[in-house]
């Protein structure tokens, strides 16, 4: 039996009336209870593609659809399988954080009873209960983000649409709404993120899309995406000041400061010859970790590499 | 049950009827705010109104005496003063709501649920005619203090406050749809409807104007409001009732159609 995808995008296009062409055709599938990363630079098309996806935007050409509804000809259904954190704060700061979740449930065709019921439920998970009754106004930004996670979840959508859900956010409170999330994709729903912290992304997400003007350049699993990667770069902490560097074949060691040296590597070299020749040179190695996340390299790459492609192509 | 409703019955989980749902929280939403802000939105008319009745009525009109057999100039005015408070209430209540929303990006929650278009704009239009009549009972009923009303004609009286409302409820969600700021919602009510309404036969009768004037008083339609209104309180008009509903119908419906349409496509809130 054929599992209908969560979202199947086919051909989106989207020209704004000013002729940008934010959308040049994108396709894409995401799988029912998927963690789905979508990424981009800014200006790539991400939130048009999201906007799209949340009838805040019409289409120029193609379609989307949701558990299998189209999002062009059946509007409404697709709509009640789908929830929406954005980006910008678009919630009435004069009124009161519960109001807004039962009021958000009202538009889906959800009786008070009920919604009232999912306020508290969700406002409690998110850890706004206590504020729950004061005017939206006086939240903090990071409350104001769960906020939206919580109104999001007041229909109890199949597909979850975060647009950088934590920008702004501090570590703590990043951490446990993506514990949240984590919880929620964990019981069914799916999951598409937009976020530029791509630690996270990389951390929860299992399939990947990166988008780069109006086009999917990227379209794969995390696993396969990072196993692309084929150079890494190490930062090592050293007990003494090294003045004279090793030459060590296959590595690119560099001197950031007195105490940390940089060591950039092919996947496939080992350890042990860079310790060796560090040994050998008199210099010890207190710790060791990662320049940079491995998906943000590979991003960095890719949509540079795109930039390059359509410079010359424009040349 | 086929796929779609499967769907359908699957994201809801309930058995209400959710366009009856969704309409009631748009039009309890409305009202709430409303009566959050009661003091911008029941109690300036109450204080205009007022003022109108001891000007214009008690030291104006005492000097004008009847304008017809046992009927004072100060109860001559007060259907077109109330008709006058429902005018701009519904108008602004609907305008600065809707542009309200669309300004503070919350219309987005509305734009982005599976609402159909009918019920946002029958929601919004519902919360301003109840703004309206609520309105039109506070000026009604501090008429009372001044005049010895009686209703000749309830319903005609109730159906004329109605579709007036209804009509410049249906204009200003129009005006708020096209407005990019906060000047573009106040600019019809100074230079089209404050001149429409003071023009529309409130303080005077028609009949009392001479050619051109009287002639082109007639493409008002306000005039046909105040006066159906007016019938309705004291059996008094200078138009035919029944060109007056069907005036008042039309601009309902011509409305009705162009707010929908709007909605429909998305202008001035889908990009």
């Amino acid at each position: 039996m054929t599992t209908i995808p969560a979202l199947d995008v086919v051909e989106l296009k989207k020209t704004y009336a000013n002729g940008v062409a934010a959308l040049k055709g994108v396709s894409l599938t995401v799988q029912p209870g998927d963690f789905f990363a979508l990424l981009g630079p800014n200006g790539a098309g991400k939130s048009t593609l999201i906007g799209i996806l949340s009838s805040l935007v019409n289409a120029s050409g193609g379609d989307a659809r949701i558990f299998g509804v189209s999002i062009r000809t059946q509007r409404s259904a697709a709509m009640r399988l789908v929830g929406l954190v954005p980006q910008e704060i678009n919630f009435n700061l004069f009124e009161r954080p519960f109001d807004i979740c039962v009021n958000q449930a009202g538009f889906y065709g959800i009786p008070r009873a009920v919604a009232r019921e999912r306020a508290e439920k969700y406002l409690k998970e998110l850890a706004l209960w206590d504020k729950a009754f004061e005017s939206a106004r006086t939240l903090s930004g990071g409350m104001k983000r769960r906020l939206m996670i919580a109104r999001a979840m007041m229909s109890e959508p199949r597909l979850l649409i975060l647009d950088e859900p934590t920008a702004g956010v501090d570590i703590e409170i990043r951490r446990s709404m993506w514990k949240f999330i984590s919880a929620i994709n964990a019981a069914g729903t799916t999951v598409i993120l937009t976020t530029h912290y791509l630690e996270e992304a990389e951390q929860l997400c299992r399939n990947i899309a990166i988008i780069d003007k109006g086009r999917i350049i990227e379209n794969t699993t995390m696993k396969r995406l990072l196993a692309k990667l084929d150079v890494e770069t190490f930062v090592l902490d050293v007990a003494e000041p090294a003045y004279t560097l090793p030459v060590v074949p296959g590595v690119r060691l560099t001197q950031v400061d007195e105490f940390t040296l940089e060591a950039e590597m092919s996947r496939e070299h080992d350890l042990n010859s860079l310790f060796a020749a560090l040994s050998q040179g008199g210099i010890t190695v207190r710790s060791m970790r990662n320049k940079a996340n491995r998906l943000e390299e590979l991003f960095v790459r890719l949509v540079e590499a795109g930039a390059a492609k359509t410079g010359k192509e424009a040349a | 049950m086929n796929r779609m409703q499967a769907l359908q019955e699957e994201g809801r989980g309930m058995s209400a009827n959710p366009n009856l749902v969704a309409l009631g929280t748009i039009t309890r939403r409305e009202v709430m705010r409303i009566l959050r802000i009661w003091t911008q939105t029941l109690l300036p008319s109450a204080i205009t109104m007022t003022l109108y009745f001891v000007i214009f009525g008690r030291m104006v009109g005492s000097r004008i005496g009847e304008i017809a057999p046992g009927i004072a100039y100060i109860d001559y005015i007060v259907p077109g003063l109330i008709m006058m408070a429902v005018i701009t209430n519904s108008y602004g209540n609907i305008s600065s709501s809707f542009f309200g929303a669309k300004f503070g990006r919350h219309v987005e929650e509305m734009l982005a649920s599976p609402m159909p278009s009918w019920v946002i704009l029958t929601g919004y239009v519902a919360g301003a005619m109840l703004r309206g009549l609520i309105v039109a009972v506070i000026v009604l009923a501090i008429s009372l203090f001044f005049t010895r009303i009686h209703l000749y004609h309830p319903w005609i009286t109730l159906a004329t406050v109605l579709l007036t409302s209804a009509v410049f409820s249906l204009a200003g969600f129009v005006n708020a749809i096209y407005a990019k700021k906060f000047d573009d919602i106040a600019l019809v009510p100074t230079f089209v409807l404050t001149p429409l309404t003071y023009l529309g036969g409130v303080f005077y009768s028609v009949n009392a104007l001479g050619a051109p004037w009287r002639e082109l008083s007639y493409a008002n339609p306000i005039l046909y409001m105040v006066n159906a209104f007016r019938y309705g309180l004291l059996g008094l008009t200078d138009v035919s009732l029944g060109v007056a509903f069907v005036v008042m119908s039309a601009f309902a419906v011509v409305l009705g159609a162009i707010a929908l349409r709007l909605l429909e496509r998305g202008i001035g809130l889908r990009s």
